[in-house]
């Protein structure tokens, strides 16, 4: 197993604004180093310049460009809720690239994104330079004011799905996806959001015999596979999150 | 050129510095490869070794609380042997001291642990005995002097290397546990290890941890490690490996102070991974300022 090169580093913040209603913030960090050979789905870990927020924040690469860096994330706790507070200018400690990207070995792929999980497909769309699709799935379509104009134009088509039916289909990805799968011959999918949604996603695609590859979120300390706060029960034995991962194809982590 | 110098020895081993990484923060070592500088480091402890694999514990295991954070990781480790035959050939490279810590269900595994361990490639043995899960009746070895005892007499019986007992702050008097450590023949001891303790979520008015309660780390538990190698300092004459809390060189510095050889970092290389390359840099600076030519002379130079 090969180790990948880390960089440990002050970033400094190009811009960072609230892209969504409900919370959801873009902050583009320029770090310095060559971006180019970051995968999608690998992650960083954020220190957030505060002082009071004693750990990193693993927080996935939704876009990466020249030596710029786009994080997108949703305020939800603590730490969240201070990294709203920096502003352009400020530095921020990045440590990364992490983990295991997607493995973007196929014809025709479908990306499926729930939610927040949507944010990591960004940079995988753009690694496919436009040939893959995307099925995404909000709450409602006020959810999906950040990543429709952001997928717009890096990808072929776009499918979606709405929990109450406000924009696109009404119901989750995965109910739709029987339908997407059988119309279309994708030979991939990449699913990113809410386990549960992964976990269902996955079926479906095992069930169309699709090769699935999904990315986890745990709660973790290092990010180098040292603490060991992070590690799950797979087909393969124990595994940790955030050096064996955060990619697994389904059938590892889900049986 | 600087002729200030960390070298130092403890327990009889030489060391590049006393800055050492606490079990169970700094994996094997490998995993910081790209971030330490193992020439500055006194020595690797390794993540806690058990006779047998272990999965740890289910659920939930870390939360972050202020300035520190709770962990019940439960030992997971891929056990001696793999320890033996995988790991340590593949971290010898390092040329770093590498000290094991080990943990057993019964009196009888920690002296089985130390005879396996006593080979080249190994420094030192840790004791580690918070360790819940014992035979009589769920009392840690390391919070009864009488099991504590007889864990030490085992692993001395066993093995040629300096034998470490990590000590418990979860006692009424640490002291107490540090003077029988010191009669049962122990050639150093490590302070502290984590202060049990839990976090509730409210929302769902259960339990943070998969564990229930968790080993409390990081800066919220530094004054209270430092009072504990302050008491145990007078207590014996054993060398101390100091720990709790230390994120940087002024809080290393504080249990050189106190009494503490050596020091070792844990929760800082979860926050920055190279957290011991300026601690030893910056320790290196404060003996410059200080006009001291060598580490020695700070330990246990607190003026009261």
């Amino acid at each position: 197993m090969t180790l990948h090169k880390h960089f440990l580093a002050d970033g400094v913040i190009k811009r960072h604004e609230k892209i969504g209603t409900n919370d959801v913030y873009l902050l583009d960090i320029n770090i310095s180093a060559n971006t180019e050979k970051f995968a999608a789905g690998q992650f960083v870990q954020l220190q957030v310049p505060d002082g009071e927020i004693l750990l990193r924040r693993p927080l996935s690469i939704a876009d990466a460009a020249g030596s710029n860096l786009i994080l997108i994330y949703r305020v939800i706790g603590k730490g969240t809720k201070r990294l709203a507070k920096t502003s352009v200018g400020q530095k921020v400690s990045i440590m990364g690239p992490l983990g295991n990207g997607f493995d973007l070995a196929c014809k025709k792929p479908l990306l499926v994104g729930g939610g927040l999980g949507i944010a990591p497909l960004l940079l995988l769309a753009k690694r496919f330079a436009g040939k893959a699709d995307i099925l995404m799935g909000c709450k409602n379509a006020e959810e999906m004011d950040w990543p429709l104009p952001l997928f717009k134009n890096i990808v072929k088509n776009t499918f979606i799905t709405t929990d109450d039916g406000s924009m696109g289909m009404r119901g989750f990805v995965s109910e739709y996806l029987p339908e997407i799968l059988t119309a279309e011959s994708y030979d991939k999918i990449f699913v990113c959001g809410p386990e549960i949604m992964m976990r269902s996603s996955a079926e479906v695609a095992v069930r169309h015999g699709i090769i699935c590859e999904v990315s986890l979120e745990k709660r973790m300390a290092c990010g180098l596979g040292a603490c060991l706060s992070c590690t799950i029960e797979t087909k393969c034995g124990r595994k940790k999150v955030c050096k064996d991962g955060p990619v697994f194809e389904s059938r590892e982590v889900f049986f | 050129m600087s002729s200030v110098s960390l070298k130092t020895e403890f327990a009889g081993i030489k060391l590049n510095s006393p800055i050492m990484t606490a079990s169970g923060t700094f994996g094997f070592g490998e995993e910081f490869e790209d971030f330490a500088d193992f020439s500055t480091l006194g020595a690797i402890v390794v993540k806690g070794t058990t006779l047998e694999p272990r999965n740890g514990n289910r659920g939930i295991r870390i939360a972050e609380t202020p300035a520190g954070m709770l962990n019940c990781i439960g030992l997971e480790n891929p056990g001696v042997q793999f320890l033996v035959n995988e790991i340590l050939p593949r971290i010898g490279k390092y040329n770093c001291p590498i000290i094991v810590n080990i943990s057993g269900n019964t009196v009888e595994e920690y002296g089985e642990l130390a005879k396996i361990l006593d080979i080249d490639g190994v420094k030192a043995i840790e004791l580690n005995v918070s360790c819940p899960n014992v035979k009589e009746g769920g009392i840690a070895f390391g919070v009864e002097p009488k099991s504590m005892v007889a864990v030490i007499k085992a692993a001395k019986k066993n093995t040629g290397k300096p034998v470490i007992i990590k000590l418990s702050p979860n006692v009424t008097d640490i002291a107490v546990m540090a003077k029988a450590a010191e009669n049962a023949g122990a050639d150093a001891v490590s302070l502290i290890n984590t202060l049990i303790g839990m976090a509730i979520d409210i929302n769902t008015c259960k339990p943070v941890l998969g564990n229930i309660t968790g080993g409390l780390s990081g800066p919220a538990v530094k004054p209270v490690a430092l009072r504990m190698v302050w008491q145990v300092r007078k207590a014996i004459s054993l060398p101390i490996i100091g720990m709790g809390g230390i994120m940087n060189a002024q809080d290393a510095i504080e249990f050189f102070l106190a009494g503490a050889d050596a020091v070792a970092i844990g929760t800082a290389n979860f926050v920055e991974p190279d957290s011991t390359v300026k601690i030893y840099r910056d320790l290196k600076k404060y003996l410059e300022q200080k006009n001291l030519t060598d580490i020695r002379d700070l330990i246990g130079k607190l003026r009261t």
